[in-house]
């Protein structure tokens, strides 16, 4: 028994899929950024990048509706924004009458607010929509292509490799808890135990897990020593980008460079 | 009176829609000690896992009399002792006394009795004096032994093992053996050690790509070199 569903990626063979993972990623992260630095409240702009966005899940073949699904994950994260609507000075929008107290929204806090959702929305699909078309070894590719430093693509590999042996064994540790999780059929005796004592059990699990876990990085890293490891990664160099994909990147980092320019000097 | 184990037309599939089990049936007697044998794969994990409700297929699997379903499962866990293939999975607490005791805890059961419980599944598995030893630092002899106390603790009509003498080294393993011996419970173990099968269970069961392909006297089985080549099996 495995878990497979923290993989985010989706096999397929749209153009998306199809494209270098070292475009995509360069893209994504130039797409984020473009959307990062935009103004707030240009909302005819961010209606195209929102539009640019929805064209790529379009063509990406994986349905809309799956990445705005996902998407959503991500909104309760913008709440901490939410303070910006009471706190920034401005003309009031209105106020809020809680009780005995009165807020005062602002216009130009609302608006930041606003915009730093649409913001994170966009940016969040750009990101989910890159993890789920390139496999995360083409993305760790990509990531040493762009002098990522070997040492930090090396532990996101690692991590990622492990994760998943962890959640499995974090699996099976919580099915030896359910296995023995039973009613003695008495009558009168509740079954389940009390809340401080299952804390105290849950807190034992998650104690062995680390220790485990622990455990496991020492054997894995002398299996690696074992091998010859010395602290350095190695890979193969990556063939350079052809002709048609250097045009492409520019084209399309001039686009949104573009567009962060209009939504400056219009909005 | 009641089977202890009924399973009858058990069919499960993974997520990925794998087959892991094809129909699978089995009645087992109260006070009967039967192996579970067959290659890596074959589904012998799954099965066990379904006499617990920890994994729900299609088709009947009835424990101690009870279905195995959304009302029963807290007395099934009760009367059903499941012992997994790896110890670290079953020691999930700090010391050996907090795992032994899980059981009767979480049952709600009077504390004389739980301790009493404790000392009683300690003694069966030979280690007493252990109930204060940290888990993580036994040995892997001793942690088997401790995770069949953690089931004896809930006094279980049913002992379920997952390959019980796995990674055991002679003596270990002897020790273990001696102890299933004199275990008076009915047992079902899945195992790879065929010279166990033939010196504790009069009964074997061949599991093979999710179907039980034999089922009988341990002895007559054992003499049919073909069927256990034919399923990756070997003569003890």
């Amino acid at each position: 028994m495995h878990i497979h569903f923290l993989d985010p990626y989706r096999p397929g063979h749209s153009p998306v899929h199809r494209l270098d993972a070292r475009l995509k990623l360069v893209l994504a992260l130039a797409f984020i950024l473009s959307a990062g630095l935009a103004p707030d409240g240009a909302w005819p702009a961010y209606a195209l990048w929102l539009s640019l966005i929805t064209s790529a899940e379009a063509l990406s073949e994986l349905g809309i509706a799956y990445v705005l699904k996902r998407a959503a994950l991500a909104l309760p994260f913008v709440l901490a924004a939410l303070p910006l609507v009471f706190t920034l000075d401005g003309q009031p929008a209105f106020n809020l009458a809680i009780g005995p107290w009165e807020l005062a929204i602002s216009q130009p806090g609302l608006e930041r607010f606003l915009s730093l959702a649409f913001k994170s929305w966009v940016s969040v699909q750009a990101a989910i929509l890159l993890s789920a078309t390139t496999s995360f070894p083409d993305l760790l590719v990509a990531m040493r292509a762009l002098r990522i430093p070997r040492l930090l693509v090396a532990i996101f590999g690692l991590m990622w490799r492990y994760l998943f042996v962890l959640a499995d064994e974090a699996l099976r540790l919580v099915r030896a808890r359910v296995a023995r999780s039973g009613e003695s059929g008495l009558p009168g005796i509740k079954s389940g135990g009390r809340l401080a004592w299952r804390a105290r059990v849950a807190g034992g699990m998650a104690g062995s897990l680390f220790l485990r876990a622990f455990e496991r990085s020492d054997r894995i890293y002398m299996a690696m020593v074992a091998r010859g490891y010395d602290g350095e990664v190695r890979a193969f160099p990556l063939p350079g980008l052809t002709g048609g994909q250097w045009t492409m990147l520019t084209a399309w980092i001039g686009l949104l460079a573009a567009l962060l320019a209009l939504a400056h000097l219009l909005w | 009176m009641h089977h202890s184990i009924e399973i009858e037309g058990l069919s499960y599939s993974y997520p990925d829609g794998h087959p892991a089990l094809r129909g699978v049936s089995l009645h087992i007697q109260p006070g009967e000690k039967v192996a579970l044998v067959g290659p890596n794969g074959a589904g012998k994990s799954t099965l066990l896992l379904h006499l617990v409700g920890i994994l729900r297929g299609q088709g009947q699997v009835r424990v101690c009399g009870l279905e195995v379903g959304d009302g029963n499962l807290g007395r099934i866990r009760a009367m059903v002792g499941l012992v997994f293939q790896s110890p670290e999975d079953q020691l999930f607490s700090p010391t050996v006394y907090d795992d032994v005791s899980y059981g009767p805890l979480y049952q709600g059961l009077p504390e004389a009795e739980v301790q009493a419980r404790v000392d009683a599944a300690l003694a069966a598995v030979h280690m007493h004096g252990y109930a204060r030893r940290v888990s993580h630092h036994l040995s892997l002899g001793e942690k088997k032994r401790i995770a069949i106390a953690t089931v004896l603790s809930m006094q279980p009509e049913v002992l379920v093992l997952d390959e019980p003498t796995s990674g055991l080294d002679p003596r270990a393993r002897r020790t273990l053996i001696n102890l299933l011996r004199e275990l008076p419970l009915t047992m079902l173990a899945s195992t790879h050690d065929m010279r166990m099968v033939q010196e504790l269970f009069p009964r074997m069961v061949i599991l093979d790509e999710g179907q039980v392909v034999a089922d009988g006297p341990t002895r007559s089985l054992l003499e049919d070199i073909g069927l256990l080549e034919a399923h990756g099996l070997e003569r003890p």
